[in-house]
């Protein structure tokens, strides 16, 4: 207890300990973002992630956007652990054969209003595996997509900015 | 004259052997060929006097060219820095074998693989269920892997038979393939008698994306990117492999400096993992602050990556005989002070986790996996270590590693606490590692160049997981015709379903992240 308090002490609060661009830049971003969450939903945000086939490397960055540096949390966004509590769905990966009743499941477990953001270059339109005998190429085959964040992996900042134009468009 | 040995001491076992081939490929490379009635024994043999379990094993298409399967099954002994290639032809006509997993447990997943993706018949293997290739969405007797293959032929579905257990108060638990999580896909059966655990059978290949088959026909230069895109916590290992493989067909070696560079952010590749890993143990037993703690952690070692190499996976620096990481001796200052600052927050971390005493009380017995167990399944890795088995390729192979007196960090117990120590160990290790590597750094460009040639070589890495291996076949202009990838994952997921018996299903996710193993690594 003893140590936490310590390290507590010493870093305060740790979203503060990055780069003064940078951090300028999250919240500007972050921001206006919560803005347009409230005008639009009323509320915040929620998003359930599905994996159809990525590498791993989109999943470690929307991590890394919940994490306490760019703390996606605290504009609203939440992640949460089952389809029936979102807004929308978050997918990753170029849609592997196997994936596609699952995708299409938890689709229909979202209840409306609900929309789906694709998230990596894979995602949209199947990029360096578009060729393969076992994947759909993109999610937009399978699901009406809103959203495309580019980037292999997008970083956790590009996300953030990625949800904050859409959000201003839609 | 490695091979030599290699037969005479199999021939103390089976005197009346005679190889049909049996030539060092590389110094690092026995090929032994045999006949195919030959060959189960002689794997046995090899399997038993090494000791090795099978590391790789899958079937080459020849028969366009040669009207044969080929069948290689891959052997390390760790002794003789040496891996042992045992091969045999398969004819096209009766495209079948006799099983290894009938004696060797670890060739199992190998031999339903080859079925699946060859249709060559594994004879008297049990267990027949395809992995990747989903029975609900794939059709019979389409098989991808084989050089004619073109789209899938239309046919019958059919649907996935788990094992079942029976009996009173035994009641199943499905979880999967979307899990809670942000993470792969995959679907976990669990069956429970009251609330211990009593079987867990995993069921993968649902981020299958035929990766192997878009190897084929790519540039090895170009494949590289490909490499980098197997598994995304691992992009650097697995681009080193492939790398490595390409290097040895080629008759080159990567200059020193490239080298040590790869060593470099091999470790820090590590590091990050290590850390992003013990976060994930933390918080799966609700111990919110050291796993917001970790990610800082792992998130300072993300944005040094970005800083050296501009990407923060370490994608696109790897080339055959070459690493475009523009390394100067600023970079080297901004790294050695990350690593300072870095470790100094670790060795906090691993206070704060220390004197948790409900922390060390969840996971301390939790998830065991037993030596033999381990053994038996061919566990690699960072589990094997764990579990008391001293299995690491940064020790036994020559190579900056041994310069550096590489320390291999084990532990007994196979536990979630095994594994969390020896993750805590080898993150200081690593970075021991990097601050000596960084000494050797000169800071000069050199380059090599690359000259397409025909030939196969084994490409090996020991990753933050476990081995990454890569088995690279190419023509005369640099075109490769087969990739075969084993990533540790492939091993180790079933030592997680032996290590969650006796647990109950909430201690499951605690016993998953001390393993931590890829999906897309896994499926391919």
């Amino acid at each position: 207890m003893y140590r936490i308090f310590k390290e507590r002490m010493i870093k305060g609060i740790v979203t503060c300990r990055i780069e003064p661009d940078l951090r300028q830049k999250i919240e500007s971003s972050g921001n206006e973002l919560k803005a347009l969450i409230q005008q639009k939903f009323g509320r915040s945000l929620h998003i359930r992630e599905v994996d159809t086939g990525s590498c791993g490397a989109c999943e470690s960055e929307i991590i890394a956007a919940n994490n306490p540096l760019y703390d996606l949390q605290r504009f609203g966004i939440n992640f949460v652990a089952s389809p029936r509590h979102a807004d929308a769905l978050l997918v990753t990966g170029p849609v592997s054969k196997n994936m596609v009743l699952a995708l299409k499941k938890t689709y229909e477990a979202v209840g409306e209003p609900k929309f789906v953001i694709s998230c990596g270059d894979c995602a949209c339109g199947g990029d360096i595996f578009v060729s393969s005998y076992y994947v759909e190429g993109g999610v937009d085959k399978i699901l009406p997509v809103a959203l495309h964040i580019p980037g292999c992996p997008p970083s956790p900042m590009a996300i953030i900015n990625a949800l904050l134009v859409f959000l201003r468009e839609k | 004259m490695e091979e030599l040995k290699i037969i005479s001491e199999l021939k103390v076992v089976q005197p009346d052997f005679i190889p049909l081939e049996a030539v060092s490929l590389y110094p690092d490379e026995a090929y032994i060929k045999v006949k195919g009635e030959q060959f189960a024994d002689i794997c046995l043999v090899l399997h038993k006097i090494l000791p090795s379990p099978v590391e790789m094993f899958f079937a080459v298409d020849e028969r366009q060219k040669a009207q044969k399967f080929i069948l290689n099954c891959v052997f390390v002994s760790l002794k003789k820095s040496l891996w042992v290639t045992v091969s045999t032809d398969i004819s096209e006509n009766h495209p079948s074998f006799d099983s290894l997993a009938k004696n060797i447990y670890s060739a199992n997943f190998f031999e339903r693989e080859i079925y699946e993706m060859f249709g060559v018949l594994p004879v008297g293997n049990p267990d027949l269920r395809r992995l990747n290739l989903h029975d609900e969405v794939w059709p019979k007797g389409s098989f991808p892997l084989r050089k004619d293959f073109k789209a899938k032929q239309p046919g019958e579905l059919d649907s996935y038979k788990f094992s079942r257990v029976e009996g009173e108060g035994v009641f199943e638990v499905p979880v999967g393939p979307v899990h809670a999580g942000i993470i792969g896909p995959g679907h976990f059966r669990f069956s429970v008698a009251g609330e211990p655990i009593v079987n867990l059978e995993i069921r993968l290949g649902f981020t299958h994306r035929g990766v192997e088959k878009l190897f084929e026909g790519r540039a090895i230069t170009e494949a590289v990117k490909l490499a980098e895109r197997v598994s995304g916590d691992s992009a650097f290992s697995h681009s080193w492999a492939f790398s490595m493989a390409a290097e040895k067909i080629c008759g080159i070696t990567a200059p020193k400096e490239a080298t040590y560079l790869r060593g470099i952010f091999l470790e820090l590749e590590r590091i990050y993992n290590h850390a992003n890993d013990i976060g994930g143990i933390a918080l799966d037993v609700g111990f919110s602050f050291a796993s917001a703690y970790a990610s800082l952690i792992k998130e300072a070692i993300l944005q040094l990556n970005e800083k050296l190499t501009g990407s923060r996976y370490l994608k696109n620096i790897n080339q055959p005989g070459n690493l475009e990481a523009n390394f100067t001796l600023e970079k080297k200052i901004c790294l050695i002070a990350t690593l300072d600052k870095v470790m100094r927050d670790f060795q906090e971390l691993v206070q704060i986790l220390y004197s948790s005493v409900s922390f060390m009380d969840r996971v301390d017995t939790a998830g065991v996996l037993r030596k033999k167990t381990a053994r038996d399944l061919g566990i690699v890795g960072l589990a094997a270590r764990a579990s008391g088995i001293p299995t690491d390729l940064r020790k036994y192979f020559p190579g900056i590693y041994k310069e550096a007196k590489f320390k291999m960090i084990t532990q007994e117990s196979g536990d979630v606490l095994a594994r969390l120590k020896v993750r805590i160990q080898e993150v200081e290790e690593s970075s021991r590692l990097i601050r000596e590597f960084v000494t050797k750094l000169d800071f000069s460009r050199p380059k090599v160049k690359l000259t397409p040639k025909s030939g196969t070589a084994l490409g090996y890495i020991e990753g933050w997981r476990g081995p990454v291996l890569y088995w690279l076949k190419t023509d005369i202009n640099g075109i490769i015709e087969r990739c075969k990838i084993v990533d540790a994952s492939f091993h180790n997921w079933q030592g997680l379903s032996f290590a969650a018996l006796g647990n109950i299903i909430p201690d499951f996710p605690l016993c998953n992240k001390s393993f931590d193993l890829s999906y897309a690594g896994n499926d391919l």
